[in-house]
């Protein structure tokens, strides 16, 4: 399973609680859709840590990296090239 | 304590039966073990559960004027009697009781409808005025004490719980769907509605006379902060003195009972300031009792201990356990009667159960003193939330933000800058509206909406939502302070529809035990209505006048604490080892959710399998898997007839 498909199902599941892929596009803000609620960040943040072996550093917690199914999945791409 | 309950007849229906009334009152034995008293007249009919506290030997209910002209049945205390009664003699009425029952049949001869103003206590009333053919129903202040009523079939039922109702079979049992929508957003139903389409709750304040036929009802006494009646010229220490004198008298007058009365200690300052009291202030043996968590995070064990050390009380401490919430919580929701979002309740419970078994009906409790005198994080939060509006382009101004919820192990304040600050952005658009304060837990909770079912999402869609709120509120709320205005949202949701009722009497009573909250008398809260609001919350600290006006009485530790709230732990309560109960399994089974109607099973799968990751830490996931299955539990029981054992 590719970290796109990893991270979609991770957020269908978990946040969207269907089975609907054509509820979440891969560009869809979390916060501008109100997927996540005020802690599921941190969820999210556990989920990569775990699944992909990375450490996110505290002023990596930005929209810009984590708003996304893309951007995290650019950010994750970046950090496993550091 | 007690309970009530009664029949009248509208017009043309059968006279109310012996055997109706037996069936009624039988329903609300846990509420009156002592003994069961009624009366029949014509159309109407009234019966009483009696939980024996003054009088206890000429207290029976129903109880009656000089020439039995006036009935009344009542679940409550009249906490002044006896200054009531004296006055009343010297009117020349005279008394065949020492009940404070009794004032009430001479109050209304005195003063009609009115007599409720006299009132200093915590009452749900149902009076019989036999000259005038004609019913009055009357509900405390604050909402302390619940009444219901249906009017159904050419009849009003009544009764302090639901369950009583529903003995009858013309009330019908189906669940309100606009109410489950008011639950998952507001916390409670919405006044006048209760879980149920064919019943109402008589709303905390308000009389309702039935008459010749026709049934008014009316708003007797409100919490209101009109911004002319706050008092801008007095110190603080001035108001801390009224402050401290007041709340003395509400205490002294709360211990009157011909039974032992205890306290609740939780180790905050609230039960800490009720206990202080009746240690410094008056000569009753203070006996106490506490309930503490084996989760650190939501373990007080150690303030209690501190104030237990400090007032030297005699004292019980009880451990709840996360197995003892799942196993207690069917029975929770028996007596709840409703949808809640929160295991909170359980614990309680739990403890009223040991207070019982140590020999007492009564407790006084710190209920109440948030709302009164700002102690709330909402109330702090949207004062920050505010203040970042002045100048949104500040960046200095959201790191505030951060000071809130110290307690919480995940916090919305400390889940990254942006993401944190998102959150409290949300609904700024409503900055200037009454409940702009509640926007965030409201959209937090209204999150469980992705739970319900199509049928149940098409029932409430353009019926619930924050305007529904409006029509509760004074048409003046506007030109009030923002903090006023954030008291009086929550004193008419959380604290009426959820905290006084599925947390507080629903609770205790389950256990035949009586709760007292001096800091609910309605003279404290008209004082509270007069402080000006930077008194309440100053700067960040919350319930700065009441902490003040206890100097030198309570453990400064306590007195200076940052508030903890009270709170269990919830969705975790229902697992063990990443498994879910067998009850709780095939309550939330496919099947089982289908034949109920209200919720999306695959939704409803995919968060139980999230549940027994362990990973749920959020307030939405956690309050939607309580929501969904305390609703399930309400429609197995009282839909389908289930009863509470059949899960455990």
């Amino acid at each position: 399973m590719s970290s796109e498909e990893k991270i979609r199902e991770f957020i269908l599941e978990n946040y969207l609680f269907t089975d609907d892929q054509s509820e979440l596009n891969n560009d869809d803000s979390f916060l501008d859709q109100g997927i996540l609620d005020s802690t599921g960040i941190l969820e999210i943040i556990f989920f990569i840590e775990d699944e992909f072996g990375i450490k996110i550093k505290d002023d990596e917690m930005v929209p810009d990296n984590l708003d996304s199914v893309n951007r995290i999945v650019a950010f994750i791409k970046r950090k496993q090239q550091e | 304590m007690c309970g009530i309950s009664g029949i009248l007849n509208l017009g043309q229906a059968p006279a109310p039966s012996r055997s109706e009334l037996e069936q009624m009152i039988h329903a609300l034995q846990h509420r009156g073990p002592d003994g069961y008293g009624f009366f029949l007249d014509g159309p109407v009919g009234l019966a009483h559960a009696r939980l024996s506290i003054i009088d206890l030997e000429g207290g029976d209910q129903p109880i009656h004027n000089e020439d039995c002209t006036v009935q009344v049945v009542f679940n409550g205390e009249i906490f002044n009697f006896l200054e009531l009664r004296e006055e009343l003699q010297g009117r020349g009425h005279r008394f065949y009781t020492r009940s404070d029952t009794e004032v009430i049949v001479h109050l209304y001869e005195e003063y009609g409808d009115d007599f409720v103003l006299h009132l200093i206590g915590q009452f749900a009333i149902a009076l019989w005025d036999a000259r005038r053919q004609r019913l009055l129903l009357v509900r405390d202040r604050a909402g302390i004490r619940p009444l219901y009523y249906s009017i159904v079939q050419g009849r009003l039922y009544f009764a302090s719980e639901l369950k009583s109702l529903f003995t009858q079979p013309a009330v019908r049992r189906e669940l309100d769907p606009v109410a489950l929508g008011e639950v998952f957003t507001f916390w409670c139903p919405l006044e006048p509605h209760s879980l149920f389409r064919d019943v109402r709750a008589l709303p905390p304040g308000q009389r309702m006379v039935v008459e010749g036929g026709n049934l008014s009802i009316d708003r007797y006494w409100d919490w209101t902060f009109p911004p002319g009646e706050i008092d801008d010229s007095r110190s603080v220490e001035d108001w801390a003195e009224e402050l401290r004198e007041l709340m003395i008298d509400a205490v002294r007058l709360r211990l009157r009972s011909d039974v032992p009365v205890g306290a609740y200690l939780s180790g905050g300052l609230d039960s800490s300031v009720i206990t202080s009291l009746i240690h410094n202030f008056t000569d009753t043996a203070l006996r106490t009792f506490s309930i503490g968590f084996e989760d650190d995070e939501f373990d007080e064990s150690g303030f209690q201990q501190e104030l237990v050390r400090y007032l030297d009380t005699d004292h019980t401490h009880v451990t709840c356990t996360r197995e003892d919430i799942g196993r207690i919580f069917p029975k929770v929701i028996w007596h709840a009667e409703s949808t809640i979002l929160r295991t909170a309740p359980a614990p309680l419970m739990l403890l009223s159960r040991h207070v019982r078994e140590s020999g007492y009906k009564v407790v006084l409790t710190g209920e109440g003193a948030d709302e009164v005198f700002g102690g709330y994080d909402i109330f702090k939060e949207a004062k920050i939330r505010r203040f970042c509006h002045r100048d949104p382009d500040s960046e200095l101004r959201p790191q505030i933000l951060r000071r809130l919820y110290p307690y919480l192990k995940y916090s919305p304040a400390s889940s990254g800058g942006a993401f944190g600050q998102q959150f409290f952005q949300q609904g700024m658009e409503y900055i200037d509206e009454p409940f702009f304060a509640h926007v965030p837990r409201w959209t937090t909770t209204r999150r469980s909406w992705k739970f319900f079912s199509p049928e149940l999402k098409a029932a409430v869609s353009g019926k619930v939502d924050f305007e529904s709120i409006r029509a509760l509120l004074p048409p003046d709320i506007n030109s009030w302070q923002p903090l006023n205005r954030d008291q009086y949202v929550e004193n008419h949701t959380l604290l009426s529809g959820y905290l006084l009722n599925s947390q507080g009497d629903r609770m205790a009573m389950a256990n035949s035990i009586e709760g007292r909250f001096p800091f609910l008398d309605h003279r404290v809260m008209e004082f509270a209505a007069r402080i000006p609001p930077r008194y309440k919350i100053r700067v960040l600290n919350e319930k700065y006048l009441l902490k003040q006006s206890m100097a030198g009485l309570i453990p400064e530790s306590i007195r200076q604490r940052n508030k903890q709230p009270y709170r269990a732990p919830d969705s975790q309560s229902f697992f063990q080892n990443g498994k879910a109960a067998e009850w709780v399994m095939d309550l939330l089974s496919e099947s089982e959710l289908r034949k109920a109607g209200h919720f999306n099973p695959v939704a409803v799968d995919k968060l139980l399998k999230k549940c027994a990751t362990g990973r749920v830490i959020g307030f939405s996931d956690n309050m939607a898997f309580v929501g969904i299955l305390s609703t399930m539990l309400l429609d197995k029981m009282f839909v389908q007839g289930y009863s509470s054992g059949t899960f455990t």
